[in-house]
């Protein structure tokens, strides 16, 4: 939240490069961003961007509409291969959400200010990431229109979820997840919609951002509530963003499939959630901050810190690709070692060695500055990381499942078209999303923008006297 | 007073700087003014001490209650579900098999504090507030841009239309407006 007192802001010459562009004041910050929104200029690639992307849903909406009539025996999976694309899409999705209420929550008790002007993007990526995430389980369960069975309400059949699967932990975990995920961006909002409501020169936008702003007014005791309440829900979205991914692979962990029943799941899929999360972070804020010539507030630093994020977090995975194959070989159990050598050169070795290239070799160029400070390489480089963690997924899921204990039910998978076209359309859905959201609400946060020019801060006589 | 009460909401001060609304709702309280509100386009901590020193949030405590609740509730869930009235045996384990039932506790308790950190926030500002007389001042636009205003209100015992506005024009305020109701 918007720190008075401790700002950063504009340093000295020999300070680190500072996190806005200099001469700023509130006006001019407000105008800069809210003048994205508030102007009845839509560009022509933004409808461009909007046409593409609801194709790309449009085609979602038929593969869904498909799979309620022909059932889930359109998609690829079968016996032994029964969680392939959806479940692969599903953990991929979600964590990618996991930068954002990283850098919104975590960085802020950690006071990195840097997180100020990418954080209301990254939580906007979270909240459609999940919405996207949350379709996979639903439409793979055969009968998605029976979905609410998983939620434990009295009901005539006398019975309730089973709490000991950890597919009920996901369940719980998830729709905690968004919801607070939700909360947390809403509660960010609200100060910024009020600036948009008081800004709004037309009937139409001061109704639609008077509701949202709900009477928003500024008041002094409104303040004190709303920073102690926004700083509560960091402190509680911090442990809940390290479960979620910890209950996800507990679908894994918990199970006796080799290659899923490790102790390394938990830190080692939080880690990869934060790296996917952050490249898909880069991915999207390296175009928008282009488009909207927004360099002043996202800066080369805020690129080189999230660079930094991911060279550390992929170092982490690597590390659990490590202990995986140490483990396979250490514990001389004959399934865990098949398992591995299956990964490394049975059917989906191509999958497996493109996954080491995609996130273990080629990030490795992030240790160099001239790489992260480099658009276009580290935009480059945050797409191999998205195949990369991808592909992690798939070869967890696939390679493990397709040749387990007994050889007589070993099987293949392979994709069909319409495993490919509801994933595409879950990217196209996401994307769609958030081009709306940057036309109708802020995408860099004013208020906390503020916090970083001199006007935002308070005399010190003031503070002590 | 109440006969003022039909009249006015209050009288509001309009000050450049962050420092100036400090320091005026600093005098304003030693002047005994306590019924008063100051709005600023960004939280200033120094403010709210400024207005009512003393004055603690309850906040902590509601997301407290929250968190037990969700924690509480989480698990009688389970507990309830799985050993009293559907118990059925998985994997021979416990009816009430607590390390497995920890996973949804814990998410129902931090949704439980997660809820009460956000509805009791907007319940104590009393949001959404679709009215408020603050807003017939037509320069209060600029209280979510780069102004800073100190409203005494008419509820305050001490409030008196021309002696409230004489102390008010001492802080030197870009102007002081009457705040219709």
């Amino acid at each position: 939240m918007a720190d008075t007192g401790h700002g950063a802001g504009p340093a000295g010459p020999t300070g680190p490069e500072p996190l806005i562009a200099a001469g700023y004041t509130f006006e001019t910050i407000t105008d800069r961003i809210a003048g994205i929104v508030q102007t009845r200029h839509t560009p022509f690639w933004w409808y461009a961007g909007l046409a593409v992307t609801a194709a790309a849903s449009g085609m979602l909406l038929v593969s869904v509409t498909y799979l309620l009539f022909e059932g889930v025996g359109i998609w690829g999976n079968n016996q032994p291969v029964y969680w392939a694309f959806g479940i692969t899409n599903f953990v991929w999705w979600i964590g990618i959400g996991h930068a954002g209420t990283l850098i919104s929550a975590i960085l802020l008790l950690f006071r990195q200010e840097w997180r100020t002007s990418i954080n209301r993007f990254a939580e906007a990526m979270t909240l459609f990431a999940v919405v996207c995430a949350g379709m996979f389980p639903l439409i793979h369960m055969g009968r998605p229109w029976l979905a609410y069975w998983l939620a434990p309400y009295p009901n005539t059949m006398g019975m309730w979820p089973q709490f000991k699967s950890p597919l009920v932990w996901d369940v719980f975990a998830v729709t905690t997840y968004i919801t607070v995920s939700a909360l947390f961006w809403f509660v960010g909002l609200i100060p910024d919609l009020a600036i948009l409501r008081d800004r709004s020169q037309t009937r139409a936008g001061q109704i639609f951002y008077g509701i949202l702003a709900m009477g928003w007014r500024g008041s002094a005791h409104h303040w004190h509530r709303y920073e102690t309440a926004y700083l509560l829900l960091a402190g509680l979205a911090t442990p809940l963003v390290v479960s979620v991914h910890t209950v996800v692979s507990f679908d894994f962990a918990v199970s006796i499939v080799p290659g899923w029943h490790t102790t390394i799941f938990p830190p080692y899929f939080v880690a990869g959630a934060v790296y996917s999360g952050f490249a898909m972070v880069l991915t999207l804020v390296i175009p928008v901050r282009a488009i909207y010539r927004l360099q002043d507030f996202i800066t080369m630093r805020h690129l080189e810190n999230m660079a930094k994020v991911m060279l550390v977090t992929g170092l982490i995975v690597a590390y659990g690709y490590t202990i995986e194959a140490f483990i396979a070989w250490y514990s001389a159990n004959q399934y865990e070692g098949f398992m591995l050598y299956n990964r490394v050169v049975g059917p989906y070795w191509w999958a497996y060695s493109l996954l080491i290239l995609c996130n273990v070799i080629v990030p490795q160029a992030l240790w160099f500055k001239r790489v992260r400070t480099n658009v276009v390489a580290l935009f480059a480089l945050s797409i191999v990381v998205n195949i990369g963690m991808w592909l992690e997924r798939f070869v967890i899921i696939v390679t493990s499942l397709h040749r387990d204990f007994l050889v007589s039910s070993w099987g293949r998978f392979a994709p069909t078209f319409w495993d490919w076209s509801t994933y595409i359309g879950t990217i196209g859905l996401f994307v769609m999303l958030l081009l709306i959201f940057m036309r109708l609400l802020p995408a860099v946060s004013i208020l906390e923008m503020r916090s970083l020019v001199p006007e935002g801060r308070i005399d010190q006589e003031v503070r002590e006297s | 007073m109440a006969r003022h009460r039909s009249e006015v909401h209050g009288l509001m001060a309009e000050f450049e700087r962050a420092d100036m609304l400090v320091a005026a709702a600093r005098q304003a309280h030693s002047e005994g003014y306590r019924k008063m509100d100051a709005y600023s386009p960004f939280p200033i901590r120094e403010l709210d001490d400024a207005l009512s020193p003393q004055h603690s949030s309850q906040l902590p405590l509601i997301v407290l209650i929250g968190g037990i609740a969700g924690c509480i509730g989480g698990y009688a869930l389970q507990y309830w579900a799985s050993a009293v009235n559907y118990p059925l045996n998985i994997a021979g384990k416990p009816f009430n098999a607590w390390p497995m039932f920890i996973p949804v506790t814990f998410e129902c308790t931090i949704l439980g504090a997660a809820l009460a950190a956000v509805l009791g926030m907007l319940a104590l500002n009393r949001l959404p507030m679709p009215y408020h007389p603050v807003f017939n001042v037509p320069r209060f636009v600029l209280a979510s841009r780069n102004r800073f205003f100190l409203c005494i209100e008419s509820e305050d015992p001490r409030f008196d239309l021309e002696s409230t506005r004489r102390f008010l024009e001492t802080l030197s305020p870009v102007e002081v407006t009457t705040v219709a109701i």
